[in-house]
């Protein structure tokens, strides 16, 4: 979660949601029509034993934070918020589903001890229960887990396990101020495997000083671990980070966009031929039910709850939804869920412009793309001029669908900008 | 230029010529005898100043006018006759105007003479050298006023030469001598050696702290000589200034020559001879002021409530209807616009303003021309005749500045003629006019160039002049360290940054002056600058075709470094007809898309997509490439092509 919170209106104290999301008598007799069928709860981990140069995520070391809210509190600071959302989701007659998917990410969500993250795991599914097959992730880092620790994960009820791998390379891990021993990657992804959990790696491309062979060495050793999910993302420096400062001293030089493409087309070579295929613009999967499912709720406009410190969360009906988002720091967090009242900081109504607008921005990174009939008149025009261009598939567009190629991946902004102007 | 609008706060009320606060005349019956319309032309002196910009010219006439008591301390405003914000900020007068001032000289028994000095501001630039020669063509003498510290500079010695041709006695003064870095004695020697005479009889002044001033006023009695005319004849008054007044109409500057001109009487402009009713007539002291008329000699305003200043132009003769003279002052010539620019509003919706603004100038302005044009890149807008860069820098700014307006100007071009083959002749003022086709031959511009330096940058001079298509006509030193060059010069290449040059090579030390002496044949081609193959109107350019390559590598580079990748790649080409002499590529861009858009991250990346959209509405598309406006604006500045130049040397 990016810690740049975006300017909203206030929050009611109790956290209702707006009328406007109920579903009403006028749709019909079924009280959840056009209410998705998913509800996906994001648990916020706001912790890590030190943290990485680039990293502009909403996270704090132990000495970072000092007192008044302490990583051993904030499991039960969290349960609090999920008794209050599934409060708030009743009141406004959108609870009633069981839980699809649990994303717990950070910050380290592994720095919690196991019991900690099974206590929240535990409410959420005390809230609303856990649908058959759910899809439990905790991200992790390589160097935060055991076999023992694993395995705890899988008993508490865990499926999937994300790690932060970044780089194979050493001298790349160092930029990143990455801590872990590339080494301990593929035992760790050996570890998780046998304690029955599916494995994701997370990787990044174009930090400063990567040459391509460092990257391909990175995509081969990722490839190397026969996981069934790999996720590359662009290195960007976010304003605020320390190595925005380095580039700013000249101490690194900012990535370049051509090379960060070329290594984009690298990692898809690689990945493709090792038989994992894109369903996101950043994401690899070995089949479709390895896809992440609780990422595909966030593009595919689902709702979900984000529990936790700068926490964003999003609930819709139709043409109208509701997004909000959670005070930053842990100790107002906490404070708040204390008295009693919604940790909520602000939020936005989305009226059916602002729909429209996500969902082509959502819908056009993954695989499945975009039916062309959610697009405005004037962005259809545009659909055959990107068909040229080489940017969107002929055939899906033939078919009804925008779905990019592999260079409108790269390109996707400027893509959403044609088909929404 | 007076406003006649009741917004001069500062000031005291118009009060009546009679009463002076500080006169320096001592009684009412002497008072009596410089009354306007009652005044003997042998009480009368009529001067102006010549001055480079900065040399003063205006501390100083705000000390006479204090001085003569016309001012009082308290109402004293710096630069109290350069009223627009402009003016006032450059330090340069545009507009001329005539201020009456009573003064009184001592003779030598003791007894007081009273007099009334009319001193007639000139404006200081080249590129109002006609409304220079009208307001020289009003006076008998004219205060040479220079700089004690920086000597005399082109644009001076050009107005010197006017005023000597017009025989006006020339009273040198060599101002700021109260700077440390002042070196009267040298100028003083550079100045006798142009007008005459001993280096001892060169005045020495300060307007800043109004030493030398007095004996500067008796100076003006003595040697000016008083106007002659007959007061008998029909009235003859030339005009020298017309100014518009949102509540007056258009205020007249007249200086009679013959006759007398009375209010509510009918008189007759002689160019075009249209009647009007004098509905006032006065004299400015320095608010203007009713009187009985104005006679032989005298200078003063008229108003006849027309509303533009093509009804009362500068250099026209006025006569009284019921009584006409046979014969006007002098041919009256009609200002005529040296170099066109194209001006756009940078929000297309500001067109009707832009429109509004110009039509509003235009009444205070006779020298102004327009007409619609539609640029491709740029839009709709105007393309303007200036009588040179700086009356084109005036107007930029006020239509900026008093009409709010954000403003596009293209490259400064001037006027070619053009004949076919077909023996057909094309008038071309902007270059997309440029025809195609069988051209027998291309005419432009020429004007004669006086370059003032000190000797140690000759070299550099003569270089840049070179580089420019100058042909040398003559060179002479002034003295020892200084020297005059004359360049018969092509105007189109001094319309475009050579002044900033003239200055960066000789670090400031240069002055310019110029003024044209008809035109020349020359091997001039349009080049041509294409976007994807889509002609980019608003970069066309008529340039000498030994230069055509190098302008066409510059503006394709510039373009290059200015438009955004886009995500197909755009070959930029310059272009003679259909000949390509240059071409620089835009890549493609291969990268747009933020790589993780999760949950935290699509508010953010929606408010970002709105931003990006509204941005692309700011866009000009040519053919299918986004071009910012900003990119047109830094491809049309001349920063850059001065960097260039600068880096190649």
């Amino acid at each position: 979660m990016s810690p740049a919170l975006p300017d909203g209106e206030p929050v009611p104290l109790d956290g209702a949601l707006p009328a406007w999301v109920r579903p009403t008598a006028e749709v019909g007799p079924d009280p959840h029509r056009g209410v998705d069928p998913q509800l996906g709860v994001y648990v916020h981990v706001p912790f890590c034993t030190v943290r990485c140069g680039y990293c502009d995520f909403n996270t704090y070391t132990a000495s970072e934070l000092g007192g008044g809210a302490s990583q051993s509190e904030y499991a039960a600071t969290a349960v609090r918020e999920v008794e209050l959302a599934a409060r708030v989701l009743d009141e406004a007659g959108r609870g009633g589903r069981p839980v699809s998917t649990v994303f717990v990410g950070g910050g380290t969500p592994t720095v919690l001890p196991v019991d900690d993250l099974a206590r929240v795991l535990d409410a959420i599914s005390g809230a609303w229960g856990l649908a058959p097959g759910a899809e439990i992730t905790t991200e992790a880092n390589p160097d935060s887990v055991t076999p023992a620790s694993l395995g705890q994960l899988a008993a508490a009820g865990f499926t999937r396990v994300s790690f932060g791998m970044q780089s194979a390379v050493p001298h790349v891990l160092a930029t990143l101020e990455r801590t872990h021993d590339p080494d301990r990657v593929p035992e760790a992804v050996r570890w998780a495997k046998d304690a029955g959990l599916s494995v994701s790696l997370d990787l990044i491309y174009g930090t400063p000083g990567e040459s391509l062979h460092d990257w391909r060495r990175s995509v081969e050793a990722a490839v190397a671990c026969e996981v069934d999910h790999v996720s590359a993302y662009a290195l960007v420096v976010e304003p605020g980070t320390r190595m925005a400062a380095q580039v700013r001293r000249g101490v690194l030089t900012l990535p370049d966009p051509d090379d960060q493409a070329t290594k984009y087309e690298l990692v898809d070579d690689l990945l493709t031929a090792a038989g994992l295929a894109w369903y996101e613009v950043s994401n690899w999967a070995r089949t479709p039910e390895d896809a992440c499912r609780h990422n595909l709720a966030y593009w595919r406009g689902a709702d979900w709850w984000g529990v936790g410190p700068g926490a964003h969360s999003h609930v819709g009906a139709g043409e109208r939804a509701v997004r909000w988002w959670n005070v930053k720091h842990p100790r107002a967090y906490a404070g708040r869920l204390a008295t009693g009242l919604s940790p909520a900081a602000g939020r936005e109504l989305l009226g059916s412009p602002d729909v429209r607008l996500e969902r082509v921005m959502l819908g056009v990174r993954i695989r499945d793309g975009l039916d062309l009939a959610e697009l405005s008149a004037s962005g259809r025009t545009a659909v055959a001029g990107l068909v040229a261009d080489g940017l969107l598939e002929g055939v899906a567009a033939i078919r009804g669908r925008a779905v990019l190629t592999r260079r409108g991946r790269l390109l996707a902004d400027a893509v959403v900008r044609a088909l929404t102007d | 230029m007076v406003h006649l609008s009741p917004t001069a706060t500062t000031c005291e009320p118009p009060r009546a010529w009679s009463e002076p606060p500080l006169s320096p005349i001592p009684s009412a019956a002497l008072n009596a005898r410089i009354q306007p319309a009652a005044t003997p032309p042998e009480l009368l002196r009529n001067f102006c100043i010549i001055a480079h910009i900065d040399h003063g010219k205006s501390t100083l006439a705000d000390r006479m006018l204090q001085l003569t008591g016309v001012v009082d301390d308290r109402a004293m405003r710096a630069q109290y006759l350069d009223r627009m914000d402009i003016e006032r900020e450059r330090g340069i007068t545009i507009k001329s105007q005539a201020v009456r001032m009573p003064w009184g000289v001592t003779g030598p028994t003791g007894e007081v003479a009273a007099y009334a000095l009319n001193m007639i501001d000139t404006p200081g630039h080249v590129d109002f050298t006609y409304e220079v020669s009208r307001s020289l063509a009003a006076c008998e003498g004219a205060v040479l006023l220079v700089d004690a510290a920086q000597g005399i500079e082109a644009q001076t010695l050009a107005n010197l030469y006017l005023a000597m041709e017009n025989d006006l006695q020339i009273i040198p003064v060599l101002n700021k001598i109260d700077l440390p870095a002042a070196q009267p004695e040298k100028y003083a020697e550079e100045i006798a050696g142009l007008v005459g005479g001993d280096p001892a009889d060169v005045l020495r002044v300060s307007g800043k702290t109004g030493a030398g001033v007095l004996e500067l006023l008796d100076r003006i009695v003595e040697l000016v000589p008083a106007p002659q005319g007959d007061a008998a004849a029909p009235a003859r008054a030339m005009i020298f200034d017309s100014v518009y007044d949102s509540y007056r109409g258009v205020v007249t500057y007249v200086r009679v020559v013959d006759g007398h001109l009375s209010p509510r009487e009918k008189i007759v402009m002689m160019s075009t001879r249209a009647t009007h009713e004098l509905l006032e007539i006065g004299v400015i002291s320095p608010e203007p002021s009713p009187t009985k008329g104005l006679g032989v000699g005298e200078v003063g305003y008229l108003i006849t409530g027309v509303k533009d200043v093509r009804q009362s132009k500068v250099g026209d003769t006025v006569t009284n209807a019921s009584k006409p003279a046979a014969s006007a002052l002098a041919e009256y010539h009609d200002p005529r616009p040296m170099v066109f620019s194209g001006l756009y509003p940078l929000d297309g919706s500001d067109y009707p303003v832009l429109r509004d603004a110009l039509d509003k100038l235009k009444l205070n302005d006779a020298a102004l021309v327009y007409e619609p044009e539609t640029s491709v890149a740029l839009g709709f807008g105007f393309r303007v005749g200036f009588l040179g860069l700086l009356h084109l820098e005036i107007v930029r700014e006020r239509l900026e500045r008093e009409f709010d307006l954000a403003l596009i100007s293209t490259a400064p071009n001037v006027v070619y003629e053009v004949t076919m083959e077909d023996r057909g002749v094309i008038t071309v003022t902007n270059p997309s006019e440029f025809p195609g086709g069988k051209i027998a031959e291309v005419r432009e511009p020429v004007v004669k160039a006086t370059i003032l330096c000190p000797s140690e940058f000759i070299g550099s001079v003569m270089e840049l002049c070179q580089t420019r298509r100058g042909d040398l006509q003559g060179m002479d030193y002034l003295s020892a360290e200084r020297v005059e060059m004359r360049y018969m010069l092509p105007l189109a290449e001094i319309v475009f940054d050579f002044f900033d040059q003239l200055k960066s090579k000789t670090r400031g030390y240069a002055s310019l002056d110029y003024e044209p002496v008809g035109e020349q044949a020359a091997a001039l081609v349009k080049v041509d600058i294409l976007l994807q193959g889509e002609q980019v109107d608003a970069f066309s350019a008529i340039v000498h075709k030994d230069k055509a390559y190098a302008y066409g590598v510059m503006m394709a580079g510039k373009l290059k470094d200015l438009i955004p990748r886009q995500q197909f790649e755009v070959p930029i080409q310059a272009a003679i007809g259909a000949r390509v002499i240059a071409r620089e590529t835009i890549r493609a861009m291969r990268k747009d898309v933020l790589a993780k858009c999760y949950g935290g991250d699509i508010s953010r990346k929606r408010k970002l997509l709105e931003k990006q959209k509204e941005g692309k509405k700011r866009m000009k598309t040519i053919g299918r490439v986004d071009v910012p406006q900003e990119a047109f604006i830094a491809a049309l500045s001349s920063d850059d092509s001065g960097k260039d130049a600068k880096a190649k040397k």
